[in-house]
């Protein structure tokens, strides 16, 4: 299809992203404020040829999506903190039968129902940690309707190359913001398909890794049999309480991702070379930082912004050379501080300052100045 | 000079993970003949066994996918119908099983049950019905009967709940294929898999299994061998019965039989329909 120019909300630029990326199969289930994304789908999908399933509940939603997945159809959901909440086993059984699949997430008010119709950031640590075990997982966060698109087909791209659950972090004002958005030509597109199994079907071990860590998939329907299970197990995909394969696999599934962090992590920054106060902020509030940084460079302090498109895995040593480079960070984020304690683990002891803000309207450029000009005051 | 005789394999052995024998069940479970049945079931259809995927949820019916030689899946609690329907969306083309446990299915998974029965959409269900948690130690389930113990109704307490019935709760919901049978009607309940393995729709299928490890223990209902001499007892058939009439009483009456068998519009046969019409 060639490029198209739309006027449209982020939770469409974000559907539309999915479809360009190949998405052919969507299950959710109704949730503020991701309901968009579903309702766009249920009429998109049909026309391309994939299938769209409103399910009970979030649980079966996101079960149904690795279902598809197994079956080689790149496949997706949505949903907000409540139906993540409810997504998280299911995460972990993603994780462990390393099953491709984008879960955005347009962030709410929480903790519970919270506000419904108001952004918040205060999903970060739950996408990171949420299931039990330890694992990692990818999460982008998108400033922008046109970035809603981009990393959502980024978010496909990732989770197909590295077999993980891949996370769109979007909060409420992004994905219901209304910008211009330029779908590009789908010959533009650089488009990612995970890495097939191959040969002897007689010697195929479903779990075994490449040296790249990540094992070839074989799909439901091939010729390749295998058993996939969220039970602890060896290549063959048998279940063990070996300690020794617990350990192997564990390791394997988390250092598939830190072993290529410096791939996966997508950073901006942002009039940064000779600035004395770094604001480190994502999503909405990044967009309010930007325009603080611009009015504080034309009063004269050196200000700018490192902007984390990707939160998880964290970047942790884009942090620690920030803090070598400058003599204060702020984190600004629409939380009561999430990415700051992972600032602080990597950037001490740079004085980090929190502008938390656990609420629907994010931080204001004029407050993000203010805090700014208290800073270089100090 | 003699020679040795050859081995004799279980003809159904080929669908078998014969690596991963012996089994995790104890002695007197009615899984293996179950996981028989359903091996049966696609021999006597011919099926295309790379072709079919056998999905399972969790405990010790949730055990039974890792044992056939095909795309075998393992998911989370509850969950195997929903990811089964994800799989049948997907790939229609694909012949999607799911067998589980009753607490797995009707209790945990309830509500994937109903909603699957409801959107009709082309999965077997086959739903290994014991009574009674099995692989957590022997609690009370959502088809243990009202009274009966277990380790979380000991006695003299007795469990407080009443039970579902699993054959109404599936007709109500709108399977278009319900049949119940005991782990001693093998053929009969292998021909009702079959029959729902064909049918394009839901196809509920629920067999009365024995647990003598904790079901038949802690209700002194004696060993393997005890407890499936009397399904044979206590199993009236009753072909066509109006599916509310399907009782089960475990000690005196345990209606069996093929209870709905209509038709209805299959759920990714109108997915197809719904494409052809907006395919650009």
């Amino acid at each position: 299809m060639p490029e198209r120019i739309m006027f449209t909300m982020g939770d469409i630029a974000s559907a539309e992203g999915a479809l360009s990326a190949g998405c052919k199969y969507f299950g959710g289930y109704p949730i503020t404020p991701a309901t968009e994304i579903a309702e766009w789908m249920a009429l998109r999908m049909p026309e391309v040829g994939g299938s769209f399933v409103q399910y009970e509940d979030e649980i079966a939603s996101i079960t149904s999506v690795i279902g598809a997945s197994w079956t080689g159809v790149k496949s997706m959901t949505a949903t907000s903190g409540p139906g993540v909440s409810l997504m998280l086993e299911a995460i972990g059984l993603a994780v462990m039968t390393e099953t491709p699949l984008v879960l955005v997430n347009i962030m709410r008010g929480g903790p519970s129902t919270g506000q419904p119709t108001r952004g918040q950031q205060g999903d970060v640590m739950q996408a990171k940690w949420g299931s039990h075990g330890d694992y990692q997982i990818i999460a982008l966060t998108p400033a922008s309707v046109q970035e809603m698109f981009d990393q959502t087909v980024q978010a496909f791209n990732l989770s197909e190359r590295y077999r993980v659950p891949v996370f769109v972090l979007a909060d409420e004002t992004v994905g219901h913001m209304r910008e211009r958005l330029v779908i590009p030509d789908e010959k533009d597109l650089k488009i990612e398909y995970r890495k097939l199994a191959t040969g002897d079907p007689a010697d195929f071990l479903p779990f075994k890794p490449d040296d790249d860590l990540i094992p070839p998939m074989a799909l439901l329907g091939s010729k390749y049999q295998f058993y996939a299970t969220g039970l602890t197990h060896d290549y063959r995909g048998y279940p063990t309480d070996k300690e020794d394969v617990q350990l192997e696999l564990v390791a394997r599934l988390n250092n598939k991702i830190l072993h290529n962090a410096d791939k996966i992590i997508d950073l901006e920054r942002f009039m940064l070379d000779d600035a004395e106060i770094a604001v480190v902020a994502y999503g909405t509030p990044s967009r309010s930082a930007r325009k603080a940084i611009k009015e504080a460079r034309e009063a004269g302090i050196k200000a700018g912004m490192l902007r984390l498109k990707t939160v998880w895995p964290f970047p942790e040593d884009a942090l620690a050379d920030l803090a070598s480079e400058v003599k204060h960070i702020i984190v600004a984020e629409q939380n009561f501080g999430q990415v700051y304690y992972m600032v602080k683990a990597a950037a001490a002891p740079t004085p980090i300052h929190l502008m938390a803000k656990p609420a629907g309207m994010p931080q204001l450029p004029h407050e993000i100045l203010d805090k700014i000009r208290e800073i270089d005051s100090l | 000079m003699t020679t040795t005789p050859p081995i004799l394999k279980h003809p159904m052995l080929k669908y078998i993970r014969e690596d991963r024998m012996p089994a995790i069940y104890c002695p007197g479970c009615s899984i293996g003949i179950v996981t028989q049945m359903i091996a049966r079931a696609i021999d006597n259809l011919g099926l295309d066994f790379s072709k079919v995927v056998i999905v399972s949820g969790i405990g010790c019916t949730g055990r039974t996918s890792g044992y056939f030689k095909t795309g075998t899946i393992h998911t989370t609690h509850g969950r195997a119908v929903a990811f089964a329907e994800g799989v049948k969306v997907a790939n229609p083309e694909l012949e999607v099983i799911v067998v589980s446990g009753d607490g797995d299915i009707a209790a945990i998974g309830g509500n994937h049950l109903i909603h699957a029965c409801r959107r009709n959409i082309d999965l077997t269900i086959v739903c290994i019905n014991n009574n009674i948690y099995g692989m957590t130690g022997g609690q009370f389930g959502p088809t243990t009967e009202h009274g009966r113990f277990s380790q979380t109704s000991p006695r003299p307490i007795g469990n407080p709940e009443y039970p579902f019935n699993l054959v109404q709760l599936a007709a109500s919901s709108g399977a278009t294929f319900v049949a119940r049978w005991t782990a001693t009607q093998a053929r009969r309940a292998t021909a009702s898999i079959e029959k729902g393995i064909a049918k394009k729709g839901l196809s509920f299928i629920e067999v009365v299994g024995a647990c003598p490890t904790a079901f038949g223990r802690m209700n002194r209902l004696g060993d393997g061998l005890d407890m499936h001499r009397h399904f044979l007892k206590v199993a009236e058939i009753q072909n066509g019965l109006p599916p509310h009439e399907a009782e089960f009483d475990y000690d005196r009456r345990i209606v069996c039989g093929e209870f709905v068998n209509i038709e209805k519009d299959e759920y990714t046969a109108v997915l197809k329909q719904m494409q052809e019409k907006l395919r650009k």
